[in-house]
């Protein structure tokens, strides 16, 4: 039998590197997966991480993908650094595009440089808003705001359900459960002629940037650290923890919802039955993964980006199930809580001989 | 005198013990011999590597150079069960018992030998009364002192039948009624021919109980002494290898009442803690009013109230400064004027990971002089120069303002602490434990600013369980037992005895009698 002991002094080197370190080792379990599926390993390397970064289509993928990853994960990052946890990102995503695409539908047909930053602002509420549910919860009724933010999720599923179903339906759409496309003038300016990946992607930069300010720099941001380290500390200083929860929520929701914008406003051009491939969730992956940093969340949800193309593009070239995408994400959260547990803690064999062993007969006095 | 050598062989000998951690050598070349049936005292201050000794010869940690003899026989103990076969047990400071387990049942559970609490029960009974050490076996632990507690303790260490017996700083936590009961216990079992291993910093507990001391200072022996043809003066003089600092309290007339507790009634959050009734109490400006007690006995809860960081029900029950405060959040509080120095350093005074300059910015984000956080945004610089000046004025030995909380002693930590709360201008002061782990220099530098605090007209409370301290330092003093609060008597009209026997709950004055409700 074997224990783990704590360490005394966790290395920060490899609390930076363990993100490449899970990696690694992601790659080489992906490798025996590969074989196990039939596939050349190599071959399949190629095709699943370096082939969608050989064109130029491929690079704007890459970022459109990385955009609201990038968008949910700062948001999420700054609320875990004060530990609290919002898991209902992707519904504050839909909420927002909910939002956003519903002020496009109604002002359907305007033209004018007022209308997106209007539906980039409604996003934003929207997102804010559907979050602002379960930290009212919290702070009122001390209720779980991981329960509540998750169940959410669904709720805002279904609501977006019910209105491309019924009120916002294309009357000309042949009853597909989908809306209107949006006019020229809700649509997010491309990046470069021929990608996909649109203005959303600086404002994903931005919010980088003013993540990092936030955490590095503002007052609240130290006290959200503090509380998240140590909570008599907050108490003692005085940091309000109902405000801390209120910032996390509001921040993240209103980043969740510019992505949804991003996505209705950008690659789908109207409201579909779903707007978000559980971008929201990855987020949490893409959070932890960047280290709760903001510029390692960038960094992190490029890779998470790439799992989920190169997933894609496996799937047509290697005929590899589309489950394989979400079983590298695992992988890639499972191997780095691993290296977390080894970077805190180290295996401590059991000594076999517990007995005092008496090396030297009795002294002659 | 009679040479030890010829009462026969040494119980425990240890030669050339030497232990080295990576930034401090723990120990170096300790010799030490307990003969049996001797009480022998281990006298240091903290950080002399008193701990560390104990923890070799109970097999927690290993030496890394010298021999541990044991009754003549060279032996290597590995771990602390092979101690306990060998005979040897120890009583730990800090006690790890189950609140929700009956004595028994923490017993069974802690004894090598598989065995019931049933079966244990009359055994415990035999053990507790042949030592004078009164024990029910079926009572729940969460109901008994802490006084009780070590008594659970020392019966399950007895129930091995030790031949030595350590004993780790144990009347820290006791009354000084209750440690009289301790010392004729622990006497009893010397008279039968346990060897007893006494660690403390206290010098009349050692004059009075133990037959020899081996005194410790950084790490190696700097001397050894028979306590009773020693003075507190030449003992202490040994201990810290000078002349012992001094600090002076010059009496001054108090003015205008800043913290007042006028019948603060607070049920405990915790099921095992200890629910404060009817506490009433003045600070006045210029005073320093100190609380004695044994902790336990409603301190964490007092302080958690005036501190504001479990607001009171009743917003009068706690006045600042001429305000109502108790329902204030502790934010609040401090605007108002307090400054609080809490008895857990690290994770509540300063968090462990960060470093000394953000932990500047825990509670000096509220002097607006400073302007550490200014629009929202952390100033860096004021920040630093902030902690840089509280580094310098309490001499705290770190690695400069960007060294983690955590890498510092605690001794060093409550430096800054109390260094940043005083730095913060309080017109109310309050302190938990100000020297708890801190040499005596250390100590009395952090009490003669205290007393300058004062001197400066500000309000101090000061909580302590070292009564020495409080008398030391204090105008006036009270004592918290069981969630009641003593009148506050002058210092110069009472008596340790006397404080020691309200330390009981008994705050009825000496001669008459009292049954408490």
């Amino acid at each position: 039998m074997s224990r783990l002991e704590a360490r005394p002094e966790p290395s920060r080197a490899m609390m930076l590197s363990s993100p490449l370190i899970a990696a690694a080792a992601m790659l080489v379990s992906g490798s025996l997966l590969f074989l196990f599926l039939g596939q050349a390993p190599l071959h399949a390397f190629y095709v699943y991480f370096i082939k969608p970064l050989t064109s130029w289509y491929g690079i704007g993928e890459l970022l459109l993908k990385a955009t609201p990853l990038t968008l949910c994960g700062v948001g999420l990052a700054i609320g875990f650094r004060a530990n609290v946890h919002n898991i209902g990102a992707d519904g504050q995503l839909t909420m927002g595009a909910v939002a956003a695409g519903c002020v496009a539908l109604y002002f359907d047909g305007a033209e004018g440089p007022w209308l997106l930053p209007l539906m980039i602002l409604a996003g934003a509420v929207g997102g804010a808003a559907w979050a602002a549910v379960p930290a009212l919860l919290r702070t009122r009724f001390n209720t779980s705001e991981i329960l509540v933010s998750l169940m959410l999720v669904y709720v805002a599923y279904l609501f977006l359900g019910y209105l491309v179903h019924g009120p916002v339906r294309d009357p000309a759409g042949y009853n597909f459960p989908q809306s209107k496309m949006f006019g020229d003038a809700a649509m997010l300016p491309l990046l470069k002629e021929g990608l996909r990946v649109n203005a959303a992607f600086l404002l994903s930069l931005v919010a980088v940037a003013g993540a990092w300010f936030f955490c590095r720099h503002s007052f609240a941001g130290y006290r959200m650290q503090v509380s998240g380290m140590a909570p008599a500390a907050a108490l003692y200083a005085g940091f309000s923890e109902p405000k801390n929860v209120w910032i996390a929520f509001l921040a993240s929701g209103a980043l969740a919802g510019v992505a949804g914008v991003g996505e209705v406003a950008g690659p789908l051009g109207q409201l579909q039955a779903s707007v978000s491939p559980g971008y929201g969730f990855a987020a949490i992956i893409v959070a932890y993964v960047g280290r709760l940093h903001p510029v390692g969340v960038l960094l992190a949800a490029l890779l998470m980006s790439l799992l989920y193309i190169g997933g894609e593009t496996a799937q047509i070239e290697l005929q590899l199930p589309s489950a394989i995408t979400g079983l590298f994400q695992g992988l890639l959260l499972f191997y780095l809580l691993a290296a977390d547990l080894f970077i805190h803690y180290r295996i401590k064999p059991r000594t076999t001989a517990a007995v005092a062993v008496p090396v030297v007969a009795k002294e002659t006095a | 005198m009679s040479d030890p050598h010829e009462r026969g062989e040494p119980r425990l000998r240890l030669l050339g013990i030497s232990k080295v951690y990576p930034s401090v050598v723990a120990n170096a070349d300790v010799n030490l011999t307990v003969m049996p049936g001797e009480i022998h005292a281990v006298l240091g201050e903290n950080g002399a590597g008193k701990s560390t000794l104990m923890k070799m010869i109970y097999g927690v940690t290993k030496p890394d150079a010298g021999e541990i003899m044991w009754e003549g026989r060279q032996v290597r103990i590995d771990s602390p069960s092979a101690a306990r076969r060998l005979g040897i047990g120890m009583v730990f400071q800090h006690f790890a018992l189950f609140e929700t387990l009956t004595v028994a049942e923490n017993i069974a559970l802690a004894l090598d030998e598989r065995t019931t609490p049933a079966a244990l029960a009359p055994r415990i009974r035999a053990v507790s009364e042949q030592y004078g050490l009164p024990l029910d076996p079926d009572r729940l632990v969460h109901s008994m002192s802490v006084g009780e507690r070590q008594r659970v303790e020392i019966v399950r260490c007895l129930l091995q039948s030790p031949r030595l017996l350590i004993m780790d700083e144990p009347t820290s936590v006791l009354t000084p009624d209750a440690v009289q009961t301790l010392f004729v216990s622990l006497r009893r079992l010397r008279d039968e021919g346990v060897s007893i291993l006494y660690i403390s910093h206290k010098l009349d507990e050692i004059q009075a109980l133990c037959d020899r001391a081996t005194v410790l200072r950084a790490g190696r022996v700097a001397g050894t002494a028979v306590p009773r043809e020693e003075t507190a003066h030449s003992l202490a003089e040994l201990m810290i290898g000078g002349d012992l600092p001094t600090c002076t309290l010059a009496p001054r007339a108090p003015g205008e009442v800043a913290l007042a507790l006028a019948g603060l009634d607070l049920p405990s959050a915790d099921p095992f803690g200890t629910t404060l009734r009817g506490i009433s109490l003045d600070v006045r400006a210029g005073e320093i009013v100190g609380l004695a007690g044994v902790s336990g006995n409603g301190q964490q809860e007092l302080l958690k109230a005036i501190s504001g960081e479990r607001p009171a029900p009743d917003a009068a029950s706690i006045r600042l400064l001429g305000r109502d405060a108790g329902r204030l959040d502790a934010a609040a509080r401090r605007r108002l004027g307090l400054g609080f120095v809490p008895e857990e350093r690290l994770g509540r005074g300063a968090v462990p990971a960060l470093s000394l300059a953000d932990n500047a910015l825990l509670t000096g984000y509220l002097n607006l002089d400073a302007g550490m956080a200014t629009g929202g945004v952390i100033r860096r610089g004021a920040v630093r120069a902030f902690a840089a000046a509280v580094i310098e004025r309490f001499k705290v030995k770190c690695g400069g303002t960007s060294s983690a909380a955590a890498s510092l002693s605690g001794g060093n930590l409550q430096k800054f602490i109390v260094g940043r709360e005083i730095r913060l201008a309080p017109k109310v002061m309050v302190v938990a434990q100000p020297t708890w782990g801190v040499d005596v220099g250390a100590a009395m530098l952090i009490r003669q600013a205290i007393i300058d605090l004062r001197d400066a007209g500000v309000a101090v409370l000061v909580v302590s369980e070292e009564l020495d301290e409080l008398f030391m330092m204090c105008d006036r003093i009270a004592v918290l037992a069981k969630g009641r609060l003593s009148p506050a008597v002058a210092t110069s009209a009472t008596t340790v005895d006397r404080i020691g026997r309200w330390m009981g709950g008994d705050f009825a004055v000496e001669g008459e009698t009292h049954v408490p409700a």
